[in-house]
């Protein structure tokens, strides 16, 4: 059952890069919140049921609710366009996201180690080079802002891997998320909506050496 | 006033707290902090940089007439980013010090983003982005690090405990976990590859919170990335591991190069010779033998030079309102006490004898000779030639070359007290330098101690 949600995971991925329109993102972010909780619903069955509820409001509340809608606001408040504007054709980012798929998959095969799920592994580190491609090759700062998420959803499949022998990592992991989301969604996106009309990265090039 | 009375409050907390651990020495309090030699040496650098920070901060503030809000925030921000530096360098758990890394970015995005306007919400905007990345990239480290103990092992993650395993540590994840903590740190510490945010975060800053930003800050990084390396420094992979860190340091002194020759913002060319000393300071640790000696002292030495630099930089804003070297010149004409400043700390920072870097630097070199890396010696070498020239010649233009049509009757005054601070910390870097007391030279050879 874990195997056939992750590899869900790891097709939203792909739907994700060919996506032209931002609210598709966030649909797909929110999907991605909703394959979490379930995922962490079976894996985590160690867990003290305070912690593993408060872990799992994080995915369901946080994740897949409260950070898209609220996204989805600033999108409308800051008048941005409704496409992803990539660097590159979406046939190419298909085709580079199925190169991480495969990387991935082979540097899972060099491991020898019996004490992890490889499936764990290779949706984690696929999951956080995409994330990595998104912010590398897309123009908008939104969407810098979305790769970002989509790392931090990879850092959580991770943390769930070792989830049962050291529960504390993957609070941390809960700790990361909420933290970094807040800060760079809460104050800062709402500040550079208002100075930057035109949300592009272009418009972040004047500071200079001279 | 308050302002005054809460920040000296600080200070003398912050003494108190290194004096307790100073006759404290190796012991652990609260579980998760240890005053071991490395992490209060740095702890009292760091006190020493916070109250020259604090007094040119307060400086800084009265100039310029800023409501009690933004002064609010402005010292909070200082006192938790000097906190959380402190706390980080003690942390003897990974993921303690991970928890200080985070924190540090919140209180220095909130310093950054003091003027409130355009640029400075550029600056912080790519500062925030940067080490939210690096910090999630840290996390990925810490996770595979908690792999390599393999199953059946204790929640404990603490480098002692680490250390101790370190044998039987599986060797894939722990390159893994090697490769993401160390990219991780580098921004922090300022080094190829996620060196650009820092500069620009620099740049931005208020100049007593630059100063920190690339001092004590940096030294942070530096930690973090030490006490990663110390694990793996008992293990077959040490090799490899040297190799990484040496690639990035020799990349890192290239790269500040090349934009040392370009570079016209004075702000900014202080950040770069900061990328440059770090490198410095990383090839050092990979070479390894006397080699670690002299990176610890090399921090040691920069944070008081650097920081002494970037306290000066507020002056020379004041009689210039400008930092492009094109519009700065015959600084000894207008302020003479702080263009000696700048002098010796131009002199300090491309380690020309007598000042403290030229000891650590030519330690550095010293070890590299040893290892037999000749022909990494000659680049760098020539790398740093390129560096002491370009650096000179923006220096001395600042010092020397009169500016045209430049309006004097609107040079402030500025009184010599101002710098004496400044005069302290570079005439300290040169002090320690030259002739070390021992107790600092036994507590670097303590903190290196298990690694040599």
């Amino acid at each position: 059952m874990i195997n056939v949600l992750l590899i869900t995971f790891l097709i939203t991925l792909l739907y994700m890069s060919i996506a032209n329109r931002l609210l598709t993102y966030l649909k797909v972010l929110a999907f991605q919140g909703v394959i979490l909780f379930a995922v962490t619903f079976i894996q985590l069955h160690e867990f003290n049921t305070l912690n593993l509820i408060l872990i799992l409001l994080e995915t369901i509340v946080f994740k897949s609710v409260a950070v898209p809608i609220f996204m989805a606001h600033v999108l409308k408040r800051n008048k941005i366009t409704r496409e992803a504007e990539p660097y590159v054709p979406y046939f190419v980012s298909l085709i580079i996201t199925t190169l991480i798929l495969v990387t991935t998959i082979l540097l899972s095969g060099t491991i020898i180690d019996s004490g992890l799920d490889k499936m764990f592994f290779v949706v984690a580190l696929s999951t956080i080079f995409f994330g990595l491609y998104i912010i590398a090759s897309r123009r908008k700062i939104i969407t810098h802002v979305m790769g970002y998420l989509v790392i931090e959803n990879g850092v959580f499949v991770l943390s769930l891997a070792v989830g049962n022998e050291m529960p504390m990592l993957v609070n941390l992991g809960v700790m990361l998320d909420i933290f970094a989301s807040v800060l760079i969604l809460g104050i800062f996106l709402n500040k550079i909506g208002d100075v930057f009309k035109n949300i592009d990265v272009e418009e972040l090039s004047n500071l200079k050496d001279y | 006033m308050v302002n005054y009375v809460l920040t000296s409050l600080f200070i003398v907390l912050q003494w108190g707290f290194t004096v307790y651990a100073y006759f404290h020495l190796n012991a652990t309090v609260a579980e998760y902090f240890t005053f071991d030699s490395l992490g209060f040496l740095l702890l009292l650098v760091l006190s020493i940089i916070s109250i020259p920070a604090i007094f040119h901060s307060h400086r800084y503030i009265d100039l310029h007439n800023e409501p009690p809000k933004s002064q609010s925030i402005y010292f909070s921000a200082l006192i938790v980013l000097i906190a959380a530096i402190g706390l980080a360098y003690l942390a003897n758990h990974i993921a303690v010090l991970w928890i200080f890394t985070e924190i540090t970015t919140l209180a220095a995005s909130a310093l950054i983003y003091h003027h409130r306007n355009k640029l400075a919400l550029e600056g912080t905007w790519k500062y925030v982005f940067i080490c939210a990345i690096s910090v999630a990239f840290i996390f990925i480290g810490i996770l595979f690090l908690s792999l390599s103990l393999g199953k059946a092992s204790s929640d404990n993650l603490s480098f002692q405990y680490l250390i101790s395993r370190s044998t039987t540590l599986n060797p894939f994840w722990l390159k893994l976990a090697f490769l993401f903590i160390f990219t991780g740190f580098t921004v922090k510490a300022g080094l190829v590859p996620m060196f650009t945010a820092g500069v620009d975060a620099k740049d931005k800053a208020p100049g007593p919170t630059a100063a920190l930003l690339s001092s004590v800050l940096m030294n942070m990084g530096v930690v973090g990335i030490f006490r990663t390396y110390s694990i793996i420094a008992y293990t077959p992979l040490q090799h490899w591991a040297n190799i990484v860190i040496g690639i990035s340091a020799v990349l890192s002194i290239f790269v500040a190069t090349v934009y040392m020759i370009k570079v016209k913002n004075i702000k900014r060319m202080f950040a770069y010779s900061s990328i440059e000393h770090m490198g410095l300071v990383m090839l050092a640790i990979s070479i390894g033998g006397i080699g670690y000696y002299a990176a610890i002292l090399h921090i040691v030495l920069h944070a008081f030079v650097k920081s002494s630099l970037f306290f000066q930089y507020n002056q020379i804003y004041r009689v210039y309102q400008d930092k492009s070297v094109n519009h700065i010149g015959n600084y000894f004409k207008y302020n003479p006490t702080g263009a000696i400043v700048v002098l010796l700390g131009f002199i300090s920072a491309t380690a020309i004898p007598p000042s403290g870097l030229f000891v650590s630097e030519f330690l550095i070199f010293r070890a590299l000779f040893e290892g037999h890396q000749i022909f990494i010696l000659i680049a760098v070498l020539l790398l740093l030639t390129i560096i002491i020239w370009a650096f000179a010649k923006n220096i001395l233009k600042v010092l020397f070359t009169p500016i045209p049509n430049f309006d004097e009757s609107q040079v402030p005054v500025i009184k010599p007290w101002e710098s004496y601070t400044q005069l302290a910390l570079i005439i300290l870097s040169i002090y320690l330098g030259l002739t070390p007391p021992d107790f600092f030279v036994q507590l670097i050879k303590e903190s290196v101690m298990f690694l040599s």
